[in-house]
């Protein structure tokens, strides 16, 4: 389990070049272990989205990698820099290594195409030695493992619910049995009954298949749930991570403390809602300091001059990290 | 199926009204041709043969308006459309059916490869924004907003002249009978030339632009991050991704451009003295040749009404959404 698929290093994600440059994503280190789901939480603007098109290349103009390495481990074989494959390099390591589920399930599928004519042309691209009717047969037997009819493949996308197609694109994205498959708010256009059927279906292929999931939304209740490890985002860095149960227990930094206040629980005593006040930084004029301490109820003398690393915590638990002040072994302590 | 039915029903109405507006205009512009011809031969016709002359015109006085539509009506399923002053005693039917493939055999061809050529341009400018294709783009867009006669008179007075390869006019050698032979084609082929190298450079950039700014349009849909993501090549992305999808637009303003090829380039082949339909359209206006004129405009409005046609069905075909199922 803590067999490392993906490590990210360093990432820099730039939107522009030289000094007009918009920082999305800020020396982000990241990683994720074979067969685990890692979400990403963190409010519009994070830079979470970001973060995963950088880490495929998917970037469109004018966002730019300026820096940092995303290494993959295949199963079999030394580990490789993704960031400087060559074209050819990528285009093989693309769907067959790391697969993405994109927020837009409505215009993920080309709409002058069937379903059939998508699932395959992916598997003939990768697999150029397989037959015709192979291919057939794997594109219906993906289909049923999402639970959509095998002649749903003679679709077009149009014909298919906004639930259908999700699963569509999810089955597209085990299509190639890939090790890490990236979700970047899978279900956010859905209905939460949908929504709850796709993850359910999602967690149980995730053990029949053995894949690692990077999951991103802005929903942390959800990740709470489904995840294994979370990562917080918070102005393109990350501001905390821990195992899932841990952080709903015990949020160390306030940004997190604050999002886990800010959706009811179900179960247990009734809390207070609170909310964060405030709203997201502003990308081209960042606070100095720790980017979240205008909005922080807990922010004291180092916070608006020094950035707080993210490290384990004061109490020393290595599954953790959290960049604030207020858990740093090395600052001191509040007065 | 039903979609298409329609359409089709859809467009035998408007038939019918171009067709019955056909058959008023004339009647209520102010003279009629029996007059127009009574006046330019100068009071040398009898009495009788003006008599006959609107009766085989159609405007015969005894007959009152109803039943010269139907009158109308039965001609044209005969494929009568009367018979020209100009080149009295033809019939109508017969000057157009020479005059017409001169037309689609110049503007349908260069429509076509004006068609074929500006959208693979705009295809390859879109997808690879800022390379050499982008730069034509502003001398293109010049070209295009030059009138296309204008571009053939600069064209006759550069290319065309004493002991030039180019003729200045006319669609063949004169003296040469029109057949299929070794003779006759060159001779043909050399006249469009310059004609249709006129169309091609003013009406090409159209379709580049349009390509080009729908395959903008079209690259940053998801399904095209998506096909990224898959790791497809980039020639598949471009082109049954892309390119498929961008395609719509130009090909219903193909289908819709078929249906000027008659009637649009008029102005071309007056400055060629090309012996195609607008050609013939242009002399019928000058000699007040109302049946011709008449004849020409059905031709163009059927034409135009197909065009619409082929225009819904080529939808139909390429895009999956239109269809009802």
């Amino acid at each position: 389990m803590r067999d490392p698929v993906l490590e990210i290093r360093g990432l820099r994600v730039d939107y522009g070049l030289g000094d007009a440059a918009v920082h999305a994503v800020r020396d982000v280190d990241l990683t994720l272990h074979r067969g685990e789901v890692l979400g990403l939480a963190g409010e519009s603007g994070s830079g979470k989205s970001t973060l995963a098109y950088g880490l495929t290349r998917l970037l469109p103009p004018p966002g730019v990698v300026s820096g940092g390495e995303v290494i993959y481990h295949p199963v079999d074989g030394p580990p490789v820099d993704v960031l400087s494959l060559s074209p050819a390099q990528l285009r093989a390591f693309r769907w067959a290594e790391a697969s993405i589920v994109f927020q837009g399930a409505m215009n993920s599928l080309n709409p002058v195409h069937k379903v059939s004519t998508q699932l395959l042309d992916v598997i003939r691209a990768h697999e150029p030695r397989s037959t015709a009717a192979g291919r057939l047969a794997r594109a219906r037997e993906l289909l049923k493992l999402v639970g959509i009819s095998a002649d749903r493949l003679h679709s077009y996308p149009h014909q298919l619910s906004g639930g259908m197609r999700q699963r569509v694109m999810i089955a597209m994205a085990l299509a190639l049995e890939p090790q890490v498959v990236i979700m970047d708010e899978p279900t956010t256009a859905l209905d939460v009954v949908m929504q709850r059927q796709i993850l359910g279906q999602l967690a149980e292929l995730r053990e029949r298949l053995g894949f690692a999931v990077l999951f991103i939304t802005h929903d942390l209740s959800l990740l709470v749930e489904f995840s294994d490890r979370i990562a917080i985002m918070y102005g393109g860095r990350i501001v905390e991570e821990a195992p899932a149960a841990e952080l709903y227990r015990r949020a160390l930094h306030p940004y997190t403390d604050g999002l886990l206040h800010s959706f009811p629980a179900l179960r247990g005593p009734r809390r207070e809602l609170t909310g964060i006040p405030g709203s997201p930084p502003d990308l081209r004029a960042m606070p100095t300091g720790c980017a979240f301490h205008p909005r922080c109820p807990r922010a004291f003398t180092p916070c608006d001059a020094e950035l707080p690393p993210l490290g384990p915590p004061g109490d020393d638990d290595p599954r953790r990290a959290v960049a604030c002040w207020l858990h740093s072994a090395t600052a001191p302590a509040p007065r | 199926m039903r979609f298409l039915l329609q359409r089709v029903a859809f467009y035998l109405f408007t038939a019918w009204a171009a067709i019955t507006l056909n058959f008023f205009i004339p009647r209520l512009v102010p003279g009629d041709p029996v007059q127009s011809l009574i006046s330019r031969n100068q009071g040398r016709i009898s009495a009788d043969a003006i008599e006959s002359l609107r009766v085989l015109f159609g405007l015969d006085e005894n007959e009152n308006v109803w039943e010269q539509y139907l009158d109308y009506w039965r001609q044209l399923i005969h494929g009568d459309l009367g018979l020209s002053f100009t080149f009295f005693p033809a019939p109508v039917s017969t000057v157009i059916g020479d005059s017409l493939p001169w037309t689609v055999g110049l503007v349908g061809i260069t429509t076509i490869i004006s068609f074929l050529l500006g959208t693979a341009l705009g295809v390859g400018a879109g997808w690879r924004r800022g390379s050499w294709v982008d730069g034509l783009l502003p001398a293109t867009t010049f070209l295009s907003s030059i009138p296309y006669f204008w571009l053939g008179l600069v064209a006759i007075a550069l290319f065309a002249g004493p002991g030039s390869f180019f003729p200045s006019s006319g669609g063949y050698e004169p003296g040469l009978v029109p057949a299929f032979d070794q003779y006759f084609i060159p001779s043909a082929i050399q006249h469009s030339i310059l004609p249709a190298a006129t169309i091609l450079v003013s009406s090409m950039s159209g379709w580049i632009l349009s390509m080009r700014n729908m395959m903008v349009t079209v690259s940053s849909e998801d399904y095209i991050t998506v096909a990224h993501a898959k790791g497809l090549s980039e020639r598949r992305v471009a082109l049954s991704y892309a390119a498929r999808n961008a395609l719509l637009p130009n090909v219903s303003g193909f289908a819709l451009s078929l249906g000027f090829i008659v009637g649009g380039t008029l102005l071309v082949e007056i400055v060629f003295s090309y012996p195609g339909l607008g050609y013939q359209l242009f002399q019928a206006v000058g000699a007040k040749d109302y049946p011709l004129m008449q004849g020409i405009f059905l031709i163009i409005t059927i034409s135009v009404l197909v065009a619409n046609l082929l225009a819904d069905v080529a939808y139909l075909l390429l895009d999956p959404r239109t269809r009802k199922s």
